[in-house]
């Protein structure tokens, strides 16, 4: 058991248990602090995972950036009656049921290409420069989908700006 | 040292507990954050194929996810406000109208 | 026929006169004042009648063998060919053609010459009546109808004038429309009247089909060529057949019925259609068609007697009649049948002869007659005249003249032209003779008769009347006296031989007669000589004069008898002046049995027709609309609406799915997903494995 897999387990057992917690609170807000641990403890795992760049993006973007925007609109709508409202609609059983018969399904999957479809991971000697790699590729071999993500995000922005506004 | 798989059952575990979330909470917000949680699962799984294979591929699709993750929810945060200016409700079971 | 002298060859304008002035009142009578319709409409028969002279004279220039003048204007029908009877081919034609000969040349004048004093005479009487320009239309649209029928050359187009005359008799006897005795009367006259056109049309058919021609110049040819025996019986068909249409026009029995209801029409429709005129066209017939009867003895026996007994039979209705009119109209009916007992003995241009001096005095005793109507003031019952001889002395003088001359007094012509008649009947059959001899006497009894009552006698008339007693204006006064003369000299045309006379009018017809096969005949001869028939001219005056006296002795001695012998014959008499129930005995055969076909087809076609035909298609349409209805219902909007209902079952899961809500298509999301997971999966792991 070295250090990387007891992280491993830790951030792991973070993850699923803030996960749980987060769909299951009442409160939205809750929730929301629920998410961000999650978002946390799966940065970690990309950490263990020699992604350091996406590590620190996720912290950025997705806990920084997309988190607060859900924390801020949590605000803007926060109604207290929904505290006393009912949180789980009625296709609960249903869906959870589904839910779980896809889990099995891929659960089998995995289980069944483990042992053919997984080679043992090698780890280099060297780390790889992380940040460069993934700079080269994203600006070279990637550079088209990068710039499509880039009028994506455009087009969401104005179509968040139009959504948003009080009066059109 | 960590055999992929148990990323994989990391993964699914994510996946899964986004999808019951997605389809058994009645507060919007939630089924927003929850499919961030799925869209995390796959995040995952991704890089941790990206360091079985040693590219940096898997890396660079889950940034785009990233991005793609963070444009949808600001517009469709966008859209819950605006519903909500207009019905004051925020459950999913009362947003109904398109239907026949 | 070209080198015709002028009044020959335009013998086609006589009947156009006429009837180019009715034409302008049917078209403009309405605006035009009643002087100007006089003017026009009598004017138009002055310029017809100065015609007629005018093709008299150049007819006579002509030698006495060759007085025949054919002038056709077209040709009518020409038909083609057909079979006879006897199965030679012949040809139709008949052609709009005239024809002059001594018999139409008598007519014209006759017609044309009456006919304009009568519309002198109605210019006066009618001054005050409502439709003055229709009346004159009326009298003018016969004066055509008449000349045609008299001129015409040919069977059909004799026809033609004979339908012709009975329409404007329909017209002028319903004149008063407005009175239903007056409107019956003339659908009585002209429905009578077509029960003998129907005979005559027959004649005419068999005519055609026995002869080949319906010509009269060829008619006689026809029948020598044709080497028919005498009594043929197809002849002898035809001669009755004629007979039948004559007896409808001229009255006879027993289709006199019309003529006495004929009264409802104005004084003048009856002087000149009902004495003068119109049903003198059947003796006309005749004699036109004389060498048909003169080859069927039966058929001449038939009309002869017919005729005779006519002539008694309305003479006896005659004597007991009140309304001055009605008495005139049995009288017309009486002298028609002494014009048939003439022709049927053979003695055809006597039968004209008396149809001639007849216009005369039956004319100016109606145009006499309706004078004293006049003068009281619309008052037609004898028994309420008396005395007027003093108050309207022109109409006297010439009312008297008139009886005077049908009683037959000599020398008016009354006597000259009956007795011609009564010694021809005498040469055949004595008793033929004695019935002739017995009706003048009637005759002379029932004429005095009216003549005493209406101007002799204690005054009956009423109160106020009395006081408008006046003599009729000059218009209709002038006519009176002309015809007074005619009936005095009229006569004399043809004088008998025995006092002097050349019998100038008796020649002037005989070519018109045909040659029989018994020598010729010679009217003029007594039975067997000279004293023979002065001894029956003798006998017939001696009757008459005693009629005459009697008359005066029952109407102006003794006024108190008549009724008592009225009511001591009680039976009889009321037998007599009901007219011997014919009408009614003709009701209850004929007109009732009509009537009553009538109802039974109106109800049949109310019920049956209307009830099963109209009513049932409309029910059949409802019926059909409400099959249609369901079709349209359950079949074409069922079709539409089947289409409708399966997308609808086809769309119930959908619709059921279609929630709105997200959440459950998120559901559905994912049970794809796993559909489509289990499938890669499994074909993954088969590819594998």
């Amino acid at each position: 058991m070295g250090l990387n897999s007891i992280l491993f387990y830790f951030f792991a057992a973070l993850a699923v248990g803030s996960a749980i917690l987060m769909v299951t609170r009442r409160n939205v807000v809750h929730g929301a602090v629920y998410l961000i641990t999650t978002l946390l403890a799966t940065a970690g795992v990309f950490l263990l995972l020699q992604a350091e760049f996406l590590f620190i993006t996720q912290v950025i973007l997705y806990v920084g950036g997309i988190m607060v925007l859900f924390v801020f609109v949590i605000m803007l709508v926060n109604l207290d009656v929904s505290l006393l409202q009912y949180q789980f609609n009625r296709q609960r059983f249903v869906g959870g049921v589904l839910a779980l018969a896809l889990a099995a399904q891929l659960f089998i999957v995995i289980k069944m290409g483990k042992t053919s479809l997984f080679p043992q991971a090698r780890v280099p000697e060297v780390l790889p420069k992380n940040t460069e790699a993934v700079a080269d590729a994203l600006f070279g071999r990637f550079m088209l989908p990068f710039e499509i993500a880039s009028i994506l995000l455009l087009v969401a922005m104005i179509g968040a700006v139009v959504m948003a506004k009080r009066r059109v | 040292m960590v055999p992929v798989d148990h990323y994989l059952w990391l993964s699914l575990a994510l996946f899964t507990i986004g999808v019951i979330g997605v389809l058994t909470r009645r507060n919007v917000i939630i089924i927003l954050m929850s499919i961030e949680l799925i869209l995390n699962a796959v995040n995952i799984n991704l890089v941790a194929f990206s360091h079985m294979f040693g590219g940096v591929d898997g890396q660079v699709f889950a940034i785009f996810i990233i991005t793609d993750a963070a444009a949808e929810a600001a517009v469709g945060l966008g859209i819950i406000l605006a519903f909500f200016r207009n019905r004051e409700t925020l459950l999913a079971d009362e947003m109904d109208m398109l239907k026949w | 026929m070209n080198a015709q002298p002028y009044f020959l060859d335009h013998i086609w304008l006589i009947p156009l006169f006429p009837l180019a002035t009715a034409a302008v009142m049917l078209f403009f009578g309405r605006r035009l004042s009643n002087q100007i319709v006089s003017w026009l409409c009598s004017g138009s028969v002055f310029v017809s009648f100065i015609f007629s002279a005018g093709a008299f004279f150049q007819l006579i220039a002509k030698p006495s063998g060759e007085r025949v003048a054919t002038k056709i204007l077209f040709e009518w029908i020409p038909a083609g060919t057909y079979h006879m009877l006897d199965g030679r081919i012949a040809t139709f034609i008949a052609d709009w053609g005239f024809q002059i000969d001594p018999l139409s040349c008598v007519m014209i004048l006759i017609v044309t010459g009456v006919g304009f004093l009568i519309h002198i005479y109605s210019t006066g009487y009618m001054a005050h009546e409502g439709g003055y320009y229709r009346f004159f239309g009326y009298l003018n649209l016969f004066m055509f109808s008449m000349l045609m029928l008299v001129l015409a050359n040919n069977l059909l187009l004799l026809f033609v004038g004979w339908e012709g005359v009975g329409t404007c008799s329909y017209l002028l006897i319903g004149f008063y429309f407005h009175k239903k005795s007056a409107s019956d009367a003339g659908k009585k006259a002209f429905i009578v009247n077509r029960v003998g056109d129907a005979g005559f049309l027959l004649g005419i058919f068999l005519t055609s089909a026995l002869l080949g021609t319906v010509r009269f110049v060829e008619i006689g040819p026809a029948l020598a060529a044709g080497g028919f025996a005498i009594g043929d019986p197809r002849i002898t068909a035809i001669a009755l057949l004629f007979f039948v249409g004559a007896t409808g026009k001229s009255a006879q029995i027993p289709l006199y019925v019309w003529l006495p209801d004929a009264m409802e029409g104005p004084t003048p429709v009856s002087a000149l259609i009902h004495a003068a005129t119109m049903v003198t066209a059947g003796v006309y017939m005749v004699t036109r068609t004389n060498a048909i009867y003169q080859l069927s003895p039966k058929a001449m026996g038939v009309v002869a007697l017919v005729g005779a007994i006519t002539a008694l039979f309305a003479a006896s209705m005659g004597v007991v009649q009140n309304d001055i009119k009605k008495v005139l109209a049995y009288s017309t009916v009486s002298q028609l049948g002494y014009m048939f007992l003439a022709c049927g003995v053979g003695a055809f241009t006597a039968g004209i002869f008396h149809l001639m001096t007849h216009a005369f005095f039956k004319g100016l005793l109606f145009l006499a007659a309706g004078s004293v109507i006049h003068a009281v003031s619309g008052e037609q019952d004898m028994r309420k005249m008396g005395a007027l001889s003093k108050k309207i002395p022109v109409t006297y003088w010439t009312m008297l003249v008139a009886a005077l001359a049908i009683a037959g007094i000599f020398p008016f012509a009354g006597f000259i032209s009956k007795d011609l008649i009564l010694g021809k009947a005498y040469e055949k059959d004595a008793l033929l003779w004695a019935i002739g001899y017995f009706t003048a006497g009637m005759t002379a009894f029932y004429m005095f008769r009216l003549i005493f009552m209406t101007f002799h006698g204690a005054s009956r008339v009423d109160h106020e009347v009395e006081h408008h007693i006046h003599e009729s204006p000059k218009s209709m006064l002038v006519p009176l006296v002309i015809l007074a003369v005619l009936s005095i000299v009229g006569g004399w045309l043809s004088w008998p031989e025995i006092f002097g006379g050349n019998s100038h009018f008796i020649h002037f017809l005989s070519t018109v007669v045909a040659v029989p096969h018994e020598a010729r005949m010679e009217p003029v001869k007594g039975p067997s000589s000279a004293h023979g028939e002065l001894f029956l001219m003798v006998l017939s005056e001696g009757l008459v004069i005693l009629g005459i006296l009697f008359a005066w002795f029952l109407y102006v001695k003794r006024t108190d008898l008549p009724d008592k012998i009225a009511r001591s014959f009680g039976g009889f008499y009321r037998l007599v002046y009901n007219k011997y129930y014919v009408d009614q005995l003709y009701d209850a055969l004929f007109v009732n049995r009509a009537k009553g076909l009538g109802l039974a087809l109106g109800a049949f076609d109310r019920n049956v027709i209307d009830g099963v035909g109209v009513n049932g298609a409309g029910w059949l349409t409802r019926a059909i609309s409400i099959l249609s209805i369901w079709w349209d219902t359950w079949i074409v909007d069922g079709s539409v609406r089947l289409g409708a209902r399966i997308v609808w079952i086809f769309s119930y899961p959908v619709r059921l799915i279609q929630d709105g809500l997200v959440q459950s298509y998120m559901l559905l999301i994912v049970i794809g997903l796993i559909g489509f997971f289990g499938y890669y999966f499994y074909m993954a792991h088969r590819a594998i494995h």
